[in-house]
């Protein structure tokens, strides 16, 4: 089952995303982000955004991913609550491409919350347990 | 746990050492009541993945670091340095620690004064709530009124407050009472990233979410009659707090050089204890494009305040009419990295000085100081939670010599966002704050919920640790009458 939950971190918010794939643990780690800004359930599917990122490391690559996801929430003014990602390892390190949904944030509408402001490398981990991958990380809010 | 297992020794009444161990530098110097401390040993006793004890012990091992690995009262774990954190480096063998300054560059409180009373302000007191909270774009997806094309936001990231004035936000006044007169020296906006310019378009003069607020308040109480006097305060006097930053300007410049200072941490062969302690050399490369960044993103941050400022005023003289003027009395800084003269060992060393969640707080005598100020020191502006008091504080001399003339920024963080949540209702928390007279205008109730003055420490106490230590005094408090909140 693929999801995502809020850990206890004083200052910020720790968010893990879980799948039975490292690509549904991205996904659904994206969710989380959105998750903490805006109510996920009422946030239509009529705007498609692709995205683009590598980096050395999984772990890179998943501060890349949600980094880059919230430059498109304010470039475009979007919120995204769907998410597809195809994360392929290369010489260099890991790649991702993949496309989110969503549309044009309405704060009333979208039950509008705190504004996330950057992820960080804390607590930045993505691993494999009993089958299940996790994608965590601390986001600044 | 025990303090002495891990070397913390307390050396005075609010005051703990870190005592200097394996990797580190300089010793860890800790000003707190002993509540915080126990509260910090609790964390690493609950092997806590985050805890702030260990990051004062991670900057203390960082290259140049000088003096003393610092957190003041309102200390709590951030990523890399503590919220509340002073890490001073030299020049020649230190640092530009990116996580010593944040996503949220520059992020920082204006205090603008009223020629009014609280009893004249009071009956008005709704529809000025009202008027703020329409005039001042807040909470997430909000847009700023001013339009910015990517190259007018250059120009902001150069001259910051400035450039605002210049456009019709405020006066050449304003700019006599900004740190750093409103614009720190050695900005390039050649070092910020496209991306952070584009994102930032439509978000100068904008206030942003979570802990971010406006309040108008009250002067409760003064302390400090000569400071109070010094910086036009006086008890009955409503004043208004902006509390922001550099919104998506200074985020993205934070998200790009957590990158780039990680690579140039690796190829200078600095060994960092934490991802979020990546650092460069000072005078390297990719140390002085961080700095220049950093600087653009202190500016964008003073841009906004003075935006902000300007709305303000426009619908207190709506509601109030002209002559309510409001002055400002000073705007000040908590997440910044800047050249500064200290004393050191005897001897007067340019160190670079990073703040984490923490203010300058420079005593009596001072150059830096507005020369209005400079008998007592500039005021240091500490923010309340919505609920409790705000304060007005100055350094003195011995804030000078223990902390780097440092000053407290806020109450600091008791509770996660998620379990605030868990225990109060945005809906409650306004209608409680009401019965206390306190009026609040709030674009998100599950924000207000996380922002729940219970999620906080005790300001109260916060400021008298950083009193009895002796690094900063109380001028006055502020007491909230109306919050607008993203």
């Amino acid at each position: 089952m693929a999801g995502f939950e809020y850990l206890d971190h004083t200052a910020d918010v720790a968010l893990r995303g879980f799948g039975a794939s490292v690509e549904e643990a991205f996904c659904a780690a994206a969710r989380g982000l959105f998750g903490l800004m805006v109510e996920l359930e009422s946030v239509d599917e009529t705007r498609s955004v692709s995205v683009s990122v590598h980096a050395e490391t999984l772990e890179y690559l998943l501060v890349e991913w949600l980094s880059r996801l919230l430059a498109e929430k304010d470039l475009l003014g979007l919120v995204l609550s769907r998410f597809a990602v195809r994360i392929e390892r290369h010489a260099k390190g890991v790649a991702l491409s993949g496309t989110a949904w969503g549309e044009r944030l309405d704060p009333r509408r979208h039950g509008a919350m705190v504004e996330v402001k950057g992820i960080t490398y804390a607590g930045l981990r993505v691993w494999e347990q009993e089958g299940q991958w996790i994608a965590q990380c601390v986001v600044d809010t | 746990m025990n303090a002495n297992d891990i070397g913390l020794e307390r050396v005075g009444p609010a005051e703990w050492t870190l005592e200097k161990r394996d990797d580190m530098r300089v010793p860890g110097r800790i000003i707190a009541d002993p509540a915080t401390i126990d509260q910090l040993l609790s964390d690493i006793e609950g092997k806590k993945e985050w805890n702030a004890l260990e990051q004062v012990h991670n900057v203390a091992c960082l290259p140049g670091i000088v003096g003393a690995s610092i957190a003041l009262p309102d200390v709590h774990p951030g990523y890399g340095f503590p919220i509340g954190g002073v890490g001073a480096f030299g020049l020649d063998e230190g640092v530009a620690v990116v996580g010593g300054v944040g996503f949220d560059i520059n992020c920082g409180v204006r205090l603008l004064a009223s020629s009014r009373t609280v009893e004249e302000v009071r009956p008005l007191l709704a529809q000025l709530a009202d008027a703020l909270y329409a005039a001042v774009p807040a909470g997430l997806g909000a847009e700023g009124s001013l339009r910015l094309s990517v190259k007018e936001i250059d120009r902001v990231l150069q001259d910051g407050a400035h450039e605002a004035v210049r456009r019709g936000y405020g006066t050449a006044e304003d700019l006599r009472v900004i740190e750093e007169e409103g614009r720190f020296p050695g900005a390039d906006p050649g070092t910020v990233s496209a991306l952070a310019k584009q994102r930032q378009v439509r978000q100068v003069g904008t206030l942003g979410s979570g802990n971010h607020y406006l309040e108008v308040q009250v002067v409760d109480a003064v302390d400090d009659p000569e400071a109070a006097r010094a910086y036009g305060l006086s008890a009955g006097q409503v004043v208004v707090s902006i509390h922001t930053g550099s919104r998506a300007l200074g985020h993205q410049i934070g998200q790009d050089y957590l990158k780039e200072i990680g690579e140039a941490s690796r190829r200078y062969g600095i060994p960092v204890r934490e991802r979020e302690l990546v650092c460069a050399p000072i005078d390297s490369p990719e140390g002085k494009r961080y700095l220049a960044a950093a600087a653009c993103g202190a500016n964008c941050a003073f841009a906004n305040r003075q935006v902000i400022a300007h709305l303000v005023r426009g619908a207190f003289e709506e509601v109030l009419g002209a002559r309510a003027a409001l002055r400002t009395v000073y705007d000040i800084g908590h997440n910044n990295v800047k050249r500064e003269r200290h004393r050191v060992e005897g001897k007067d060393r340019t160190l670079l000085v990073h703040r984490k969640g923490s203010t300058r707080a420079f005593g009596p005598g001072r150059d830096e100081s507005p020369a209005r100020y400079r008998a007592v020191g500039h005021p240091i502006l500490v923010g309340g939670t919505m609920g409790t008091a705000s304060y007005v504080l100055r350094g003195t001399p011995l804030g000078m010599e223990k902390v780097f003339g440092s000053g407290i920024h806020g109450a600091g963080r008791a509770l996660s966002r998620k379990k605030a949540a868990k225990k109060y209702w945005g809906k409650t928390v306004i209608e409680s704050m009401a019965q206390d007279g306190i009026l609040v205008r709030a674009h998100s109730a599950r924000g207000i919920a996380e922002e729940a003055p219970g999620a906080y420490k005790d300001v109260e106490r916060v400021v008298q640790a950083a009193v009895d230590a002796g690094i900063n005094r109380v001028v006055a408090r502020l007491r909230p009458l109306a919050v607008v909140k993203g």
